[in-house]
């Protein structure tokens, strides 16, 4: 299994064409080639962080400034930086809008992935961040633009989980 | 040297920046200054304060940010300096009021305070050029005049005694504080400010 070039790049049209111009992020093999597109478009700013938590602070900084910005990472770094998401988003109403790479679950190899893909939904649930599954290319866009939208609006987090449907060949 | 004097000492300049201070004590005495629509103060997250410096700094090139840190916060977060360095915002200060001390939840010592852990000698190895270490009041004004004069990324430790105000209390809700420093950052975006 491969990662889809086809799909990160509808992807990364999705996020263009939803507004975003800026993204926090920290690399993982799913979201190589959506990053690497960010990171060669100049409309867009990539932030790499060293740890998800600080992607908790930038995006907070962007929607202070007044900049659409997202957060792309894995569940291992979304439960990695969940006292950022409960403390400073939810704590003082800052919307995030997470692109999450579903690892560890349907159809996972790798077993150091697996704990983490299991829990992932629950803890999200358990937080109240809204969820939807981003499975297929033709609705993918959508979603994106629904989630940022919903974001704004709710002041929240929110999280569109990323699976292996969508970004392997 | 105390962080209430440092403070008193840069408050003047601090009329037109965004600033965001840690929890506790540097909140405090910031607040009883007297309280700005440019102020954030982060009542939680330790560790965080940087990184919302840092989403300020790059999405507003033209604006000056201004994060009041500690040592026992920045220890959480020391990928913060790496990605600090890494992305070099020039209109940030990051300065680190070093007390050796998580004084806000119980005065135990930090790491800083047993005299082996550097934070100054950490931000340079994290990529930072412009990092001052000071620990007298005149010092650190000095330090900090130079940095915003200097328009490049710039790190201050500032080696403080372990004491706080003698109360705590603000008359600012959380979420209100969020909002309205948002708010003061878009009008001025708006009426066409520095940003």
């Amino acid at each position: 299994m491969t990662v889809s070039y086809d799909n990160s790049k509808i992807i990364f049209d999705g996020i263009k064409s939803a507004g975003i111009k800026s993204i926090s992020a920290l690399p993982e093999t799913w979201l190589g080639p959506l990053l690497q597109r960010a990171e060669d478009d100049p409309d867009v700013q990539l932030l790499q962080v060293a740890k998800e938590e600080e992607a908790i602070g930038i995006a907070a900084g962007a929607y202070f400034a007044g900049t659409p910005h997202i957060l792309l990472m894995q569940n291992h770094g979304f439960l990695a930086a969940i006292n950022g998401i409960v403390s400073l988003a939810q704590l003082y109403r800052i919307p995030l809008c997470m692109l999450i790479a579903m690892r560890g679950h349907w159809g996972e190899p790798y077993p150091w992935h697996t704990r983490g893909g299991i829990v992932t939904e629950a803890v999200l649930r358990a937080l109240e961040i809204p969820i939807e599954f981003a499975r297929d290319p033709q609705k993918v866009a959508k979603q994106i633009r629904e989630a940022w939208t919903f974001s704004q609006s709710s002041l929240s987090p929110v999280a569109l989980l990323l699976t292996r449907d969508l970004m392997e060949d | 040297m105390e962080r209430a004097e440092c403070l008193q000492m840069i408050y003047p300049e601090l009329e037109d920046t965004l600033v965001v201070t840690i929890m506790g004590a540097c909140a405090q005495e910031l607040y009883n200054l007297g309280h700005r629509e440019n102020f954030f103060y982060l009542q939680h997250a330790l560790g965080l304060a940087s990184s919302i410096g840092m989403g300020l700094a790059v999405s507003l090139p033209n604006e000056r940010v201004v994060v009041l840190d500690g040592d026992g916060s920045v220890l959480m977060n020391l990928g913060t300096l790496a990605t600090l360095a890494r992305y070099r915002p020039g209109n940030l200060i990051h300065v680190i009021f070093d007390n050796g001390s998580l004084l806000s939840t119980g005065g135990f010592e930090s790491q800083t305070s047993s005299g082996v852990t550097d934070l100054d000698a950490i931000a340079r190895g994290a990529g930072i050029t412009h990092v001052a270490m000071t620990v007298t009041t005149l010092d650190f004004g000095e330090a900090f005049l130079a940095a915003v004069e200097r328009h490049e990324l710039s790190v201050i430790v500032a080696k403080v005694a372990a004491v706080g105000p003698d109360h705590y209390g603000m008359d600012l809700q959380l979420g209100e504080n969020a909002f309205r420093f948002r708010r003061w950052i878009q009008s001025r975006a708006r009426s066409g400010g520095s940003a």
